[in-house]
């Protein structure tokens, strides 16, 4: 993709940025500038107004992706789901932050923001919307002391040498 | 009204590895690296994510918690050593991600680890004199020691980012106090991959001296003494600085509990101090002053003289994560894992 095609994107990718039909409530991602719901769509196109999505929704449908789109080979296996937002579009966007056997269907989600691809070392970087658990699943604590434990109170053998 | 903080976030990657795990491969004591540098477990980004995927993260979650509107952002900083591109600027993108363009002044800071605290001073000093409504300061790092030197036992990745702003302040600026030299403690070459540092350089003449004359000065500045604080935080770039230079300077473990996250994510670089502070504002109540001390190689200390208001009980940080389940949580990747992530597996060119 073009960077100029993609900055031309920037505010639906970067922030979820849809249209709402004033006339019925509709809210479309990406934009439309006519309410295909609206029985007059001559009279909508003046009633379609920005409209920003909060990035909340939850897991329509999703797939676990083995075989690599180029440029996220370091990710595999990675999940590609239609999330189903708040506000009613459905959206397609790879979920982080969880391994592929956490996911599910109604899995409640939130937009995150991370890298999409890079043009090689030497190109532009594109950033835009994932989707990432809206409450991460439980995992075992990591090795070490816990954290808030102060340091008089950990076992001696974990206290750094003054 | 004066300039304070009125809102803040801090954003860590999920993935951890330990210091035993990375000296296994380089055939290293690493539990004993890790013990002598009070460093438990370190913080390893997604593939995904870098210094303005960080920064957005932590910025979102402060403008949603303080409900500030992005378009009311006069100027937004972000400070790292581990920016995406030499040439274009992070906070353009961090900016237009959070919804704050076009009608702000933005730049990216530099100065090794204390780029973000030198971001906030310059947000207090525009809010101070009313040329702006909110500045945001970010600290973000993502950075690499070489793989088997010291650092790489200790560099991790995590951001946090601070609104300052003169209405519902939720903690108060008091002072603001910095001491700098030109020290070679610490440097990165452009075009390097990896930083370079002077060995035992880096700690007496350079993190101890430095932040102890900037504390020092800054409570005699204050007339105040360790006793008056509630938490100190200062630069962290291993568990045992911190440490040393608290118990020199007279502080206790209990006034550096909160303050000190390095053990269990690793060094932040930009964000390990603004980290320690977030963490310190999610456990305070009004009232409560706090000592925070910023270090950044080369070399330079920001104090900041501190104290929560009435208006933090009133401030909704349900939004986002907490700094304490950063440190309890996460996901052990083993060091192939880490070094695919890290992109320090060659692939080959195509
Ligand atoms: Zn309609």
């Amino acid at each position: 993709m073009s960077v100029a095609r993609f900055w031309r994107e920037t505010p639906r990718r970067y922030n979820l940025g849809g249209s709402k039909c004033t006339t019925c409530g509709t809210v479309y991602f990406p934009p439309r500038s006519v309410c295909p719901e609206c029985t007059s769509h001559r009279q909508s196109i003046e009633k379609m107004v920005p409209f920003q999505l909060s990035g909340d929704g939850e897991v329509l449908s999703y797939t676990v992706v083995h075989d690599a789109a180029e440029g996220f080979e370091m990710q595999v296996p990675y999940v590609v789901a239609l999330v189903q937002t708040v506000e009613g579009p459905v959206l397609t966007g790879q979920v982080v932050n969880i391994e592929p056997d956490g996911v599910r269907i109604g899995l409640k989600v939130r937009a995150t923001f991370r890298k999409l691809r890079e043009e090689g070392k030497a190109g532009v970087i594109h950033y835009g919307y994932k989707f990432a658990p809206a409450e991460d699943p439980p995992v075992r604590p990591p090795a070490g002391r816990p954290a808030g434990v102060p340091v008089s109170e950990a076992p001696a053998r974990d206290r750094a040498p003054a | 009204m004066e300039a304070g903080i009125v809102s803040y976030g801090a954003y860590v990657p999920r993935y951890r590895i330990t210091p035993t795990e990375i000296g296994r491969v380089w055939g290293a004591d690493g539990e004993g690296m890790g013990q002598g540098l009070n460093v438990h477990r370190k913080s390893v980004p997604a593939p995904d994510e870098d210094t303005i995927t960080i920064s957005t993260e932590a910025l979102r979650t402060a403008l949603v918690r303080g409900a500030i509107d992005p378009q009311q952002i006069g100027a937004l900083y972000v400070g790292s050593e581990s920016h995406p591109y030499a040439v274009k600027p992070t906070a353009t993108v961090v900016a237009q991600a959070v919804g704050a363009t076009p009608n702000l002044t933005a730049a990216d800071f530099e100065f090794a680890c204390k780029a973000g605290t030198a971001a906030i001073q310059t947000c207090l000093g525009l809010v101070g004199a009313g040329m702006i409504r909110y500045g945001v300061a970010i600290g973000t790092d993502t950075s690499q020691g070489a793989p088997g030197d010291a650092l790489e036992y200790s560099a991790s990745a995590g951001g946090a980012a601070f609104v300052v702003g003169r209405e519902r302040v939720i903690c108060r600026v008091l002072r603001t106090l910095s001491y700098t030299t030109d020290t070679p403690d610490f440097w990165r070459r452009e075009g390097q991959k990896y930083p370079s540092h002077g060995g035992r350089f880096t700690g007496e003449p350079a993190y101890f001296r430095h932040v102890t004359e900037c504390a020092r000065r800054t409570m005699e500045a204050s007339g105040t003494s360790p006793k008056d604080y509630r938490h100190v935080v200062f630069h962290q770039p291993n568990g045992k600085f911190p440490q040393r230079v608290g118990k020199q300077l007279g502080f206790s473990d209990d006034q550096m509990r909160y303050g000190l996250v390095t053990p269990y994510i690793g060094n932040t670089y930009s964000g390990a101090a603004l980290i320690g502070l977030a963490n310190v504002l999610d456990h305070a109540g009004p009232g409560e002053r706090i000592l925070m001390v910023g270090y950044g190689s080369g070399a330079g200390s920001d104090a900041f003289d501190l104290e929560t208001t009435d208006e933090l009980g009133r401030y909704d940080a349900s939004f986002g994560r907490p700094v304490q389940e950063y440190l309890d949580q996460g996901v052990e990747i083993s060091y192939a894992v880490y070094a695919k992530f890290r992109g320090k597996i060659h692939m080959g060119e195509a």
